[in-house]
């Protein structure tokens, strides 16, 4: 019963976000090797402590939403808009 | 046989450690002091671990072996998972890894001399409408092609089986068949960890209680060394089968794995009387029940969709987990929730595990079960102890090679196939 | 002192054996008699008994049994530390299998009886069991019933074991869960819970305030105490009067069974049938749960009629019980003397028994007339099914009805360790208490520890906001208490109970560390300590202190163990609450639900969407609505299928990264087919896109994916895309969408007359027009799943009937979705989810063009270009043909030949095809689409199926029934 503070629609409760997966990962090119390919889709940093991860508010806003939480205490200390972290891209 | 004759435990023994106070009964296992070097060091003193230990020892005849728990011996996922066995899975590749646990599992309680209850009471995953019976079918013919034993039964079946079930067909989950393993059940999953710990202690295996490991020496890229909670300890290689945790050992060592870290939970009612005979698991909302032998009734489900480490989990869970149930067993209205916990369990991107060499030469993997690792305990084991004695994959283990994942050779068990 | 309403008329000296309840006093109203049964013999409580009380009142001495040894059990506890006394309940409808007789207030016509008894309670057959008690020690099962095999065991230990027994028919009922949002919610309202209550609410904050029994006041309610010149359980009953008034929120038979993340709590409120869920979020919450008093470890301490000294002064001053004439206190701790000056002033004949040589309790006790035995211990007790004497340290006997023991104190801190906090074990007072401070919860009171009512109060006070001028004064005795655990007696020649429910003796503890089960946890595990369904209240720091004596170490060296929710167990009934029936996971409803209904459709789920799955009778519904597409006309409701608007001058481009198919070449009012792809290469969902404008589409995509594909394309946007040129919005539930297909459908379409041009020149296949209907906006699109003439009509979802009827009216008939699966499946539809896996990708299902000829940048392009992708071997769509006009089973696996047989595929839809007049079948087969003409076996639950790979296409493979121009 975790909550998370939308920046567009207020705190709200974990159940209406969903999470997708690390925040900082940037997608190779094509012209990427195999493996830098599958590390991209398939490995994980699974922070065991502070953490950036990424979430969608599906039932709220919809928006994508970074949000830096501690996977121990599930203390929240940030929750921002994922393209607000990746303007210029 | 592995325990010394005297120290066997049996009916007998009983008996006349009843006449003698219980004074003549030994420590199951002794708490050992590490030593400065072994051959191998298993990292992770859950059942995966214990049990690489009992067959290094066993099958392999490497004795000099030391098992690391940085808590008390199957306190993780081991003493923490709702019991199942079973080797109900869709891959061939699957179905001879868990196929090779369950047949392990039925001598176990011989071979270790210890009474884990391996009860092969049977199990149903009972489907709800037409296109999860026609789901069902093509997943269990996979299955019997692979030599696995499975049937799908109709309703009357189902309900025969398992007569407490909700009948009625406007039930929100009603009944219409279920896909049936004669050969599943559960067992005692404290006495899994504590038998094999036994046995691998009469063999000369070190285990090592309260020692954590933070940190790998290696030397021109290979690992030779763990720097642990009790000082440095040398092997010449290191099984890590540390569930839930494996990125963290893994980044302590310099890499990364396909894995996210989340809790599991499990629940149990009140002890009852005997009511269900069978394993039950509703197929659309994947929660499942069973009764242990105590009386209580043993529940468990879905994650908690956050990543976590909190090894709890929370209440809007353990409440989609008990919905389901009671709509398919009404009278567990009438019943209590006794005791609610959390496992943390890594998941890999296919849903089967990961066994074979690390990125970093030295270090081999058991990892990546999922919410499954207890039913396989015995089959991890013995691949794992093969990879560590040999420093080669067993056959079996091919497919569940970390490298999986950079040739796109997924053996893709996740019930969802679509990528949400 | 004692509290004044205790006054009054008393008993008349120990004889009185049997008269039990007092004629005055006490919370019951004695004008309003319950009459209920225990094990078939009638008795009468009173309005404000629990069932305990009443039982005791009513002389039942034995309610139970232990699990394991079938030995006599009576109550220990007077509340939620009760380990024994659970019986099945019945009122009316209601049933219990398992009710706490002490939690459960006693209503009229309860019929009780005793649980785990071969017999009853009283007379259980199964009491032989004790007699082999040396059989069978703490873990015993791990060390037989190994030969031949546990299953020729197993049944009979399961028969064993249990509790209560279910009844099929028996259903509770919890209420719907409510959720709370306060400043201040403060958990217990003892002296210290009532005054942070009322300190919060005096700063101005809103306040939840949660009491488990049945009114606020804790152990004020039976404890001596005087606050702000009034006895303290009147004291407490005014404030609690005055918090509801102030707006306090006031929840009592209500106990707080989880802590969890971010300032949660989950309560469970204890009313009729399995009570109901609160769901607190509170800013900050005062955790003033007090403490519980400990059993004393020694000889047969296990027996009826032996129970914690503050439960027996529960029972006297709650509930007007006397439960004994002849009691003995056995403490080390000045608390427990309360108890025994209750007793004598009602006439009871009282001994203390106290382990310590001289305190001043002792001689205030001494002038009220009590024998105190100072120095001296329990060794052991006398008695059968009830305890009657009991046997001292230095060997003297002492007759007794009732024995109380003391044995210190334990602080409730299960919510702080919930809330992430860890324990310390304090050696002083020989408790574990909270450790460092956590997050939003402070512990006050007792349960932190408090050395008096004062310190209760200030903490209280403190903890609520309120300034040191606000703690009232008070009166009471100082709080003493006791120390750890006097493990002196535990292992004696009499067996010492430490877990009275589960049977675990303190030899058993000893037993376990011999095996080297020295961690705390393992030493649970192994022995079962702690995991009745008391979970080990009492029996916990006992166990502790134990298994440090055992192995030399200290209770602070040999660990604690944590706590998780729920604190007591919680109806199942609750936790679901109303998710019941249709309300658990509640399907979606289409606009015209109800003219489906009247058209006879049988309706079921499809993904989370309740849809018309035939019409009218069922055995001939499929070759019916089958023809009428195939010949005729049909209306299909396609509501659900998604409708999620792509928008802004960057749209296109936004299209094109997500779809496979590219789109920006798409013309305005023109639609195409296109896939998307997940970032491994697997086919995440196909759909139709429509091009409404330069910087317009449309996505419409399967019924069940229409939330995840929003999700995807808002993903990309806001990664990839300037946000004020790309916008995406779903629009599916605004809109209803009647498929009207057939080839009779220009017809019909004419008939409707929306105001469009249907001629095939100005309105060719797969593109679209906007007319009206009924004065609303239409949008026709010409798309067809069916394969034939189809025209998708969108119109607002309040016209859905409208249209259904309109169209019913001039020729078309309807078409329900299973009806649809077997027309599509001729003509080589795919369904996403059904032919494809997690594994398909698209030159998998005949589509591989756009991965050969795009070079720019889409959702998943790399994973089609890895050896995986392009390796032989991949599974593949075909269509399957068969002689006969059986169809192949679904899920019907294709065998390779060889030595060892193995899958290579799979049927994944198969039907009697109605345009194809014959059985038409998809599967997914390894190569399958370099093998047409290969005939292959297909297994399906032993029996064999011979299948030939063909085309996945049955019916019009050329397409000219859709009218495609050039």
């Amino acid at each position: 019963m975790q909550v998370f503070s939308c920046p567009y629609c207020g705190p709200r409760p974990d159940a209406e976000f969903h999470y997708i997966g690390d925040a900082d990962k940037p997608r190779p090119e094509r012209s990427c090797s195999d493996e830098e390919w599958a590390h991209y889709l398939f490995m994980r940093a699974n922070t065991r402590g502070a953490a950036r991860e990424l979430w969608v508010h599906r039932a709220g806003c919809g928006r994508w939403l970074v949000v830096a939480r501690d996977t121990e205490t599930h203390e929240v200390a940030a929750v921002t808009p994922m393209n607000a972290e990746r303007a210029g891209t | 046989m592995s325990i010394r004759r005297s120290l066997r435990y049996s009916g007998w023994r009983l008996l006349r450690e009843a006449f003698g106070g219980q004074q003549g009964w030994t420590p199951a296992w002794e708490d050992r002091d590490p030593e400065a070097a072994y051959d191998i060091v298993v990292i992770g003193g859950g059942g995966h671990g214990l049990a690489t230990a009992y067959y290094l020892a066993r099958t392999h005849g490497i004795t000099r072996v030391a098992v690391l728990e940085k808590g008390w011996i199957g306190g993780g996922n081991t003493g923490r998972n709702t019991t199942i066995i079973r080797s109900n899975y869709f891959h061939p590749q699957s179905a001879a890894l868990y196929d090779l646990s369950v047949s392990l599992y039925e001598t176990l309680s011989r071979e270790l001399n210890y009474n884990i209850m391996f009860s092969q009471r049977g199990m149903m995953e009972i489907a709800h409408d037409q296109p999860e019976l026609e789901t069902m079918a093509r997943a269990a013919n996979a299955m019997r092609i692979s030599g696995v034993d499975i049937e799908v039964i109709d309703r009357a079946e189902t309900l025969r089986r398992e007569p407490l079930l909700d009948p009625s067909p406007r039930a929100r989950w009603p009944v219409c068949g279920a896909l049936l393993q004669r050969r599943a059940g559960t067992a005692r999953h404290d006495a899994v960890a504590w038998g094999y710990a036994r046995a691998a202690a009469a063999l000369g295996v070190h285990i090592i209680q309260n020692c954590e490991v933070r940190g790998f020496i290696q030397e021109r890229g290979r690992a030779v060394a763990v720097q642990t909670s009790r000082g440095v300890i040398r092997a010449e290689r290191f099984g890590v089968a540390v569930a839930g945790n494996s990125s963290v050992l893994a980044r302590l060592a310099g890499f990364e794995l396909p894995l996210q870290s989340y809790t599991l939970q499990a629940m149990v009612s009140e002890p009852v009387k005997p009511c269900l005979d069978m394993v039950t698991l509703s197929t659309s909302t994947g929660a499942y029940i069973s009764q242990s032998d105590k009386g209580e009734l043993v529940m468990g489900g879905n994650l908690d969709r956050s990543p976590s480490y909190a090894q709890r989990g929370g209440f809007r869970v353990t409440r989609s987990v008990v919905a389901p149930l009671l709509e398919m067993y009404p009278w567990l209205s009438t019943l209590k929730l006794m005791r609610q916990w959390g496992g943390t369990v890594d998941t890999s991107p296919d849903n089967s595990p990961i066994i074979g060499p690390a990125p970093v030469e030295g270090i081999y993997l058991n990892c990546g079960w999922g919410t499954g690792g207890f039913k396989a305990i015995p089959a991890g084991g013995t691949l794992t102890a093969h990879l560590l004695a040999t420093g080669r994959h067993h056959p079996l283990s091919e497919p569940f090679d970390l490298r999986r994942f950079a040739r796109g050779e997924l053996v893709d068990e996740g019930h969802a196939g679509v990528a949400h | 002192m004692s509290a004044p309403r205790m006054d009054g008329p008393t008993m008349d000296g120990p004889r009185m054996r049997g008269l039990r309840r007092l004629p005055e006093g006490g919370e019951i109203d004695r004008s309003r008699p319950l009459s209920f049964s225990f094990d078939g013999r009638a008795h009468i409580g009173y309005a404000g008994d629990t069932l305990a009380s009443a039982l005791l009142a009513a002389g039942e001495t034995v309610l139970a049994r232990s699990f394991k040894y079938h030995r006599p059990r009576g109550l220990l506890g007077a509340h939620h530390e009760e380990p024994n006394a659970i019986l099945d309940l019945r009122a009316g409808t209601r049933h219990e299998p398992n009710a706490r007789a002490t939690l459960e207030p006693l209503v009229d016509g309860a019929r009780l009886s005793s649980i785990h008894a071969l017999g009853t309670a009283r007379r259980d057959l199964l009491a032989v069991m004790d007699r082999f008690a040396r059989f069978i020690p703490a873990a015993f099962y791990y060390k037989t019933f190994m030969w031949p095999h546990w299953h020729v065991y197993e049944g009979t230990i399961r028969r064993m074991a249990g509790l209560g027994r279910v009844a099929a028919d028996s259903r509770a009922q919890g209420g719907a869960l409510r959720h709370i949002d306060v400043d201040l919610c403060v958990i217990g309202s003892g002296a210290a819970g009532l005054a942070a209550a009322r300190a919060g609410l005096k700063a101005g904050r809103s306040v939840l305030l949660v009491e488990q029994r049945s009114r606020v006041g804790g152990a004020l309610l039976w404890r001596d105490a005087v606050i702000d010149g009034v006895p303290g359980a009147r004291w407490a009953q005014d404030l609690g009067a005055a918090l509801a008034a102030g707006g306090a929120r006031v929840l009592t038979q209500t106990t707080a069974v989880g802590l969890y993340d971010h300032n949660s709590a989950v309560l469970h409120e204890r009313s009729g049938d399995g009570g109901r869920i609160w769901q607190v979020r509170a800013r900050a919450f005062v955790l003033a749960t007090g403490a519980i008093e400990r059993p004393l470890l020694f000889g047969d301490n296990d027996r009826p009629g032996i129970m914690l000294a503050d439960a027996a002064l529960e029972y006297l001053r709650r509930y007007a019980v006397v439960a004994g004439s002849e009691v003995v206190f056995a403490t080390g701790n000045d608390t427990a003397y309360q108890a025994a000056l209750a007793y004598a002033a009602v006439g009871a004949r009282c001994t203390v028994v106290d382990a310590r040589t001289d305190t001043p309790a002792m001689a205030a006790a001494r002038a009220a007339g009590i024998e105190v035995l100072a120095g001296e211990r329990i060794e052991s007790t006398l008695g059968k099914d009830r305890v009657q004497g009991v046997r001292t340290a230095s060997g003297r006997t002492l007759p007794a009805d009732l024995l109380t023991v003391s044995g210190g104190w334990t602080p409730l801190i299960h919510l702080y360790c919930h809330a992430r906090g860890r324990p310390r074990w304090d050696a002083e007072r020989g408790v574990l208490l909270p450790g460092a401070p956590v997050q939003g919860a402070t512990v006050v009171g007792a349960a932190d520890g408090a050395r008096s009512l004062a310190d209760a109060l200030a903490q209280g006070v403190q903890a609520g906001g309120g300034a040191a001028t606000d703690v009232p004064a008070c009166i009471a005795p100082p709080f003493d208490w006791g120390g750890a655990p006097d493990t002196r007696m535990a292992f004696g020649a009499r067996r010492t109970w430490v877990d009275l429910q589960h049977d675990v003796t303190a030899k058993d503890i000893a037993l376990a560390v011999r095996e080297n089960f020295r961690a705390v946890e393992h030493l649970k595990r192994y022995t079962t300590l702690g995991m009745a369904n008391d979970q080990g209240r009492t029996s916990n720091v006992n166990g502790l202190a134990l298994l440090a004596e055992r192995t030399g170490r200290t209770i602070a060296e040999a660990g604690v163990t944590t706590f998780r929710p729920p604190f007591l167990p919680v109806p199942i009934a609750a936790v679901v609450g109303t998710q019941r029936g249709e309300l658990q996971a509640p399907l979606r409803r289409l606009a015209a639900e109800a003219v489906h209904r009247e058209e006879r459709a049988e309706l079921r789920g499809y993904g989370d969407m309740l849809r018309p799955a035939s019409y009218g009778p069922a055995q001939d519904a499929m070759t019916r609505e089958c023809k009428a597409a195939r010949e005729r006309c049909v209306i299909l409701d396609a509501s659900s299928l998604g409708k999620i608007e792509v928008l802004g001058p960057d749209a296109a481009a936004l299209l094109d990264f997500v779809f496979y198919t590219r789109m920006s070449s798409l013309a305005p009012g023109r639609l195409r087919y296109g896939l998307a792809l997940a970032e491994s290469g697997a086919v995440f969902d196909d759909g139709v896109v429509l091009r409404v404008s330069a910087d317009r589409f449309v996505v419409s995509c399967s019924s069940s994916h229409v939330a995840a594909m929003t999700a995807h394309l808002e993903a990309w946007r806001e990664d990839r895309f300037d946000l004020s040129r790309a916008f995406v919005h779903d629009t599916t539930p605004r809109w209803a969408t009647m498929a009207i297909s057939g080839p009779a459908s220009k017809g019909v379409m004419t008939a409707l007359g929306l105001g469009i041009d249907l001629d095939d020149t100005a309105f060719p296949h797969m593109s679209a027009r906007d007319g009206r209907f009924a004065g609303e906006p239409a949008r026709v699109a010409r798309v067809s799943f069916t394969g034939e003439r189809s025209y998708e009509v969108s119109v607002p979802a309040g016209l859905a009937e409208e249209l259904w009827r309109r169209a019913r009216t001039v020729g078309a008939e309807p078409l329900g979705v299973e009806a649809l699966g077997a027309l599509r499946c001729e003509k080589g539809f795919i369904l996403v989810g059904v032919e494809t896996d997690g594994e398909t990708m698209p030159q998998d299902i005949g589509m591989g063009r756009a991965r050969e000829v795009r070079t720019d940048p889409y959702v998943g392009d790399r994973s089609l270009h890895t050896p995986a992708a392009q390796r032989s071997g991949r599974r593949q769509l075909v269509g399957v043909a068969v002689a006969g006009d059986e169809p192949l089973p679904v899920g019907a696996h294709a065998l390779s030949r060889g030595a060892r047989p193995h899958s290579v595929g799979w049927i994944t839809s198969s039907h009697m095809g109605v345009g194809a007049g014959k059985p038409v079948a998809l599967a997914m087969i390894e190569d399958g689409a370099s093998r047409h003409g290969e005939t292959l076996e297909f297994e399906h639950f032993g029996t064999l199926h011979r299948g030939t790979l063909v085309a996945p296409c049955f019916y019009d493979p050329k397409g000219t029934r859709l009218d495609v121009r050039p």
